[in-house]
């Protein structure tokens, strides 16, 4: 027992280095990270925070990103929740077929497919708006909302929609009032994954956008100047993304497991 | 579950369709298109057939990659799927020890990868960076990931184990909650070893799960693009230049297209015919249980 949990420990050790080194990094001053090494900032400083809250080419950066990824989520759910109720309660011509082709959406290489995007939503003028991202990120969301949703929804008693059409209920008013309800942690949790693999990917967001909707991610490589790289600015940029998930997880901390498993556990 | 056949179904399922079509089929259209054809300007298209393939299939760049990819997806899976598999078996089942575990490992998946590979980017540096520092400075030995293509594999593989395995851990935990206790106490009653508990109780429940974390980070790893690009560049040389970046860099850089669809169109069906295999494992576990 005790050296089950001394491994456990250094794993634990290994996982949280590197975030701590990132956060003392972003606490130190530049001369400080470049001359030699120091476990804990000697001079504790805050102004790369400073500089980010107060630079509207910074902190825009935050604000388009997280307008794509909420607008992703909301779009993925709306869809995929009466989709995945089809497919866990009917059959119907091409059922299989369907799920199989929404399963190889989540599975194909964004790389595949930044090319024509970049060349469709010029077409449609959406490039560099948030909308494009959004729609974008549907590619692989509404596959793995849909996929995860259906799993949580396989595990609700078909006998309840039965009493419920039985006692003369509307598809609507049942499916808003007495399903949603029965599986607010799956859409809790599917919420959770939306946001978490919007608010991760870079490729196609860096792709769509060039200033308007310019997402964090993309403006972090502009600590590279010609006066060499901004070590604690990059470093505080990062420290910033990783505060929205940490948030995010406490919430969802007991069913995120399930949710990792397409709700398959 | 035996499900009702209802055609009218079809009504809910109609705008994932539609929403998915307009992202995927069209696109692929687009890529398929230019696949076939040698565009020199508008009105200026010429039929090539399946010249592109050809040359994609032949040149060394694409079947460099092909093979670093596969070994790249094939250590990561056997250090990440046994690795978190262990971890798992350690984690504490309840208790606020519990859910600090689970928040704190869940910690690496929330980081966007531009900012994964920025950390591992720092950490690894001799000068700035604490990994690097301790490695070259404190262990003695000469560990650069920007010039020596072994330090580079190294490095990216470690951060891709430090980035994933919390997921196949989070998996193997919920699978390993969802044994019920009279399981371990029958053991107990039989005098089992842990060994056995682990062989015949645990390995066997955790089927499920493990082959959706297996499938998942073999998928996963086979598209990876960020975190190498922002790490090594790809370097050095092209040492750690996976499949996905050598598309971006032929269709973006370069501007290829006629090579560069028909590179996305065999991508695409490597990982197609995977999540076949995947999709068909999958449901028979299902007709199983």
């Amino acid at each position: 027992m005790r050296k089950r949990s001394l491994g456990l420990i250094l794993y634990f050790v290994f996982l949280l280095l590197p975030i701590y080194w990132l956060l003392v990094m972003s606490l130190k001053t530049n001369q400080e990270i470049l001359g030699p090494i120091t476990f804990w900032p000697e001079n504790l400083t805050f102004q790369n925070y400073f500089t980010i809250f107060n630079d509207p080419s910074w902190y825009t950066g935050y604000i388009n990103s997280f307008i794509y990824v909420v607008m992703n989520t909301a779009i993925s759910l709306t869809v995929a929740l009466p989709a995945a109720y089809a497919f866990s309660r009917y059959r119907f011509v091409g059922d299989k077929h369907m799920f199989f082709w929404l399963l190889t959406n989540r599975m194909a290489p964004p790389a595949v497919f930044v090319l024509p995007f970049f060349q469709l939503y010029q077409t449609f003028g959406l490039f560099d708006t948030h909308v494009a991202v959004a729609l974008a990120h549907c590619l692989f969301n509404v596959p793995l909302a849909v996929w995860i949703l259906e799993g949580f929804m396989s595990g609700v008693p078909r006998e309840i929609d039965e009493t419920a059409y039985l006692d003369g209920m509307g598809f609507p008013r049942f499916f808003f009032t007495v399903f949603m309800p029965l599986i607010k942690a799956g859409i809790g949790v599917t919420a959770f994954f939306c946001f978490m693999f919007s608010w991760v990917e870079l490729l196609m967001a860096r792709t769509l956008t060039s200033v308007n909707a310019k997402p964090i991610a993309a403006t972090m490589t502009r600590t590279v100047s010609a006066a060499g790289m901004d070590w604690g600015l990059l470093a505080a940029a990062g420290v910033l993304t990783i505060i929205p998930g940490a948030i995010v997880i406490y919430f969802v901390r007991n069913y995120m497991a399930k949710g990792f498993a397409l709700g398959r556990v | 579950m035996n499900k009702t056949w209802n055609n009218a179904a079809w009504l809910l399922v109609v705008p994932v369709f539609l929403l998915v079509a307009f992202s995927a089929i069209i696109p692929l259209m687009t890529v398929v298109n230019y696949a076939f054809l040698d565009i020199f300007g508008p009105g200026e298209t010429y039929w090539v057939g399946t010249d592109w393939f050809r040359q994609v299939l032949a040149s060394d760049d694409f079947q460099g990659a092909l093979v670093r990819q596969l070994i790249f997806s094939g250590m990561v899976l056997l250090i990440e799927i046994p690795l978190g598999i262990t971890v798992a078996l350690a984690m504490p089942a309840k208790g606020w020890t519990a859910s600090l575990a689970l928040v704190l490992m869940a910690l690496p998946l929330l980081i966007p990868w531009n900012v994964v590979g920025t950390i591992w980017q720092i950490y690894g540096r001799g000068d700035i960076g604490l990994m690097g520092w301790f490695v070259t400075r404190v262990l003695g030995l000469d560990y650069n990931y920007t010039a020596d293509p072994l330090a580079a594999w190294i490095t990216v593989l470690v951060m891709d184990v430090w980035h994933w395995t919390p997921l196949v851990v989070l998996l193997c935990y919920a699978g390993l909650r969802a044994i019920p206790d009279a399981f371990y106490q029958a053991a107990a009653i039989d005098g089992a070893s842990k060994w056995k508990v682990f062989r015949y109780i645990q390995l066997p429940k955790l089927r499920g799960v493990l082959l959706i974390a297996v499938l998942l980070r073999f998928m996963d790893s086979f598209m990876i693009y960020t975190e190498p690009f922002v790490v090594t560049g790809g370097g050095p040389g092209n040492a750690t230049t996976f499949l996905s970046q050598q598309l971006v860099k032929q269709a973006l850089g370069q501007f290829d297209l006629g090579p560069a669809a028909a590179y996305s169109l065999v991508y695409f069906l490597i990982i197609l015919l995977f999540s076949f295999v995947f999709y068909t494992a999958m449901s028979r576990i299902g007709q199983a249980e």
